[in-house]
């Protein structure tokens, strides 16, 4: 059984949203979780309690959420269309704002642990020395927390690609823009189509055992801190 | 052996409570939920029989049906996968009828688009349409018989997106980010009138007809309840129920009785 070209579209399409999804959560993760790690404001528990919620929340429930608050009566949906950009759901952007809600935590956590290890003192020392904020997040942080960075990036991939609820309830599956893997795979079993279900399943587990392979020889070799996940 | 005894009586008194309160076990498509709901009601007010309902869509119920699943009834949105079922020999004979055909509907919420839906269906003049996926849902293939009928396959298919079942497509009307959307017209009467938009009715000569039909499963063979509920479901209160939530019934269950 190999892959027919619909299913490789999908797989393309995954690998897309999951590149875009990861390489701006970085960069909004980053300045959230550096905040978060630094403050001690009152702030900081219910901020980390909203970044966390979907964690907790089933992802269609969120889905849903996002399907009604997305569309046109909406508060994001009225947003959007002020932008002139019209509506969200059943966009491949769409899908990006929602992967980001959703992955989020898997992002946020692992570089606010990591900012959080290094302390106060490399920081002190550096501006002792001179070296101004920005100076100081790229000279001193990025180095020390880079493995914090690097899990976070292979995480929140990871999640995006095995992400299902939430583009079930806003994708409406249209060929090319919004039907991801997940989704294809989900219409094989439905459609008792089970040889093409396990065949793109395959190449699923294939992925995600080597992503988390790839994750735990790197934590062996470094032994570093904040990157404890699922041990 | 007092103990034994003791022992014996509370195993074997727990064993009659069980039986006693075990409800019937009924799997149904998901778009005959409301109608399901309703008829539950009624059957509980004149029956000892207790029903537990799940929803969900034919094809995973299928599949759980032919793992084992310990459904009693299966009320599916076809007739293909009841076939299906009885060719797997997991089917009690003879049990099997159309409780219901579906009819279809063109919905939309927009305030603006009463009475013109036909119209503007015809004339692309909508953002998306929302369908069920033809591949996974009979509402979903009979939506693609009405847009062959009405020449708009190609002319629409750049609007469509799909849900899995007719309650995701009920979703993407409802939340207004569909302007149209193919429905079951079971979904928008019945308890929950239509409390927005309006909707086309889809003349049944456009598809072929939804015949949904039910099976009573192999593991409902000593099941007295299940068989209770099966009866009723052919009776003519039963089926003017359904007849309520906008589906068609076949003559043949109102045997004997003047509409």
């Amino acid at each position: 059984m190999s892959l027919t070209d619909g299913d490789i579209a999908t797989i393309w399409l995954t690998l897309r949203l999951a590149t875009t999804v990861t390489i701006l959560l970085l960069l909004l993760a980053t300045p959230l979780a550096w905040w978060l790690a630094r403050t001690r404001s009152w702030f900081k528990g219910p901020l980390s309690a909203i970044v966390a919620l979907p964690l907790v929340l089933p992802p269609t429930v969120l889905g849903f959420y996002l399907l009604l608050a997305m569309g046109p009566n909406g508060a994001i949906g009225q947003f959007t269309q002020a932008l002139g950009l019209g509506t969200l759901p059943f966009t491949f952007w769409g899908l990006v704002v929602a992967s980001m809600v959703y992955s989020m935590p898997f992002v946020v956590q692992p570089i606010q642990n990591a900012i959080e290890a290094i302390g106060n003192r490399p920081l002190e020392a550096a501006a002792t020395l001179g070296a101004g904020p920005i100076d100081r997040f790229f000279t001193v942080v990025l180095p020390l927390a880079k493995p914090g960075f690097i899990t976070a990036t292979i995480l929140g991939f990871a999640h995006t690609v095995g992400e299902f609820g939430i583009v079930l309830m806003i994708g409406g599956s249209i060929p090319g823009e919004t039907r991801v893997v997940s989704v294809q795979i989900y219409d094989h079993v439905e459609a008792l189509e089970y040889a093409q279900a396990h065949a793109l399943s395959g190449v699923m587990i294939a992925f995600s055992f080597l992503v988390l392979l790839l994750l735990y020889t790197f934590q062996r070799k470094r032994k570093a801190v904040g990157m404890t996940y699922g041990r | 052996m007092k103990i034994i005894k003791w022992l014996g009586l509370i195993v074997f008194s727990v064993f009659t409570l069980c039986t006693e309160a075990k409800p019937v076990h009924v799997a149904v498509a998901a778009n005959f939920s409301n109608s399901m709901k309703r008829l539950v009601t009624e059957f509980e007010k004149t029956s000892d029989y207790q029903i537990a309902i799940s929803f969900g869509s034919s094809g995973k119920f299928y599949a759980q049906i032919k793992q084992g699943a310990p459904y009693e009834l299966f009320f599916s949105a076809d007739q293909a996968k009841p076939d299906a079922l009885q060719k797997d020999g997991l089917v009690i004979a003879n049990s099997r009828f159309t409780y219901a055909i579906g009819r279809l509907a063109v919905w939309s919420a927009r305030s603006d688009f009463a009475n013109t839906i036909e119209t503007k269906l015809k004339e692309g003049a909508f953002n998306k349409l929302a369908l069920a996926n033809p591949k996974l849902a009979p509402y979903g293939a009979a939506t693609l018989e009405v847009l062959k009928y009405l020449s708009l396959l190609e002319s629409t298919q750049s609007k469509w997106v799909r849900g899995e079942n007719v309650a995701q497509t009920y979703q993407f009307v409802s939340s207004g980010n569909a302007d149209l959307g193919f429905v079951a017209l079971s979904q928008l009467l019945g308890t929950r009138k239509v409390k927005q938009g309006s909707y086309w009715l889809v003349p049944d000569y456009m598809h072929h007809a939804i015949k949904q039909d039910v099976v009573l499963l192999r593991s409902a063979e000593k099941s007295q309840g299940a068989r209770a509920f099966l009866d009723f479901i052919h009776s003519y209160k039963a089926q003017k129920i359904i007849a309520e939530y906008g589906y068609l019934v076949t003559l043949s269950s109102y045997e004997g009785q003047s509409l």
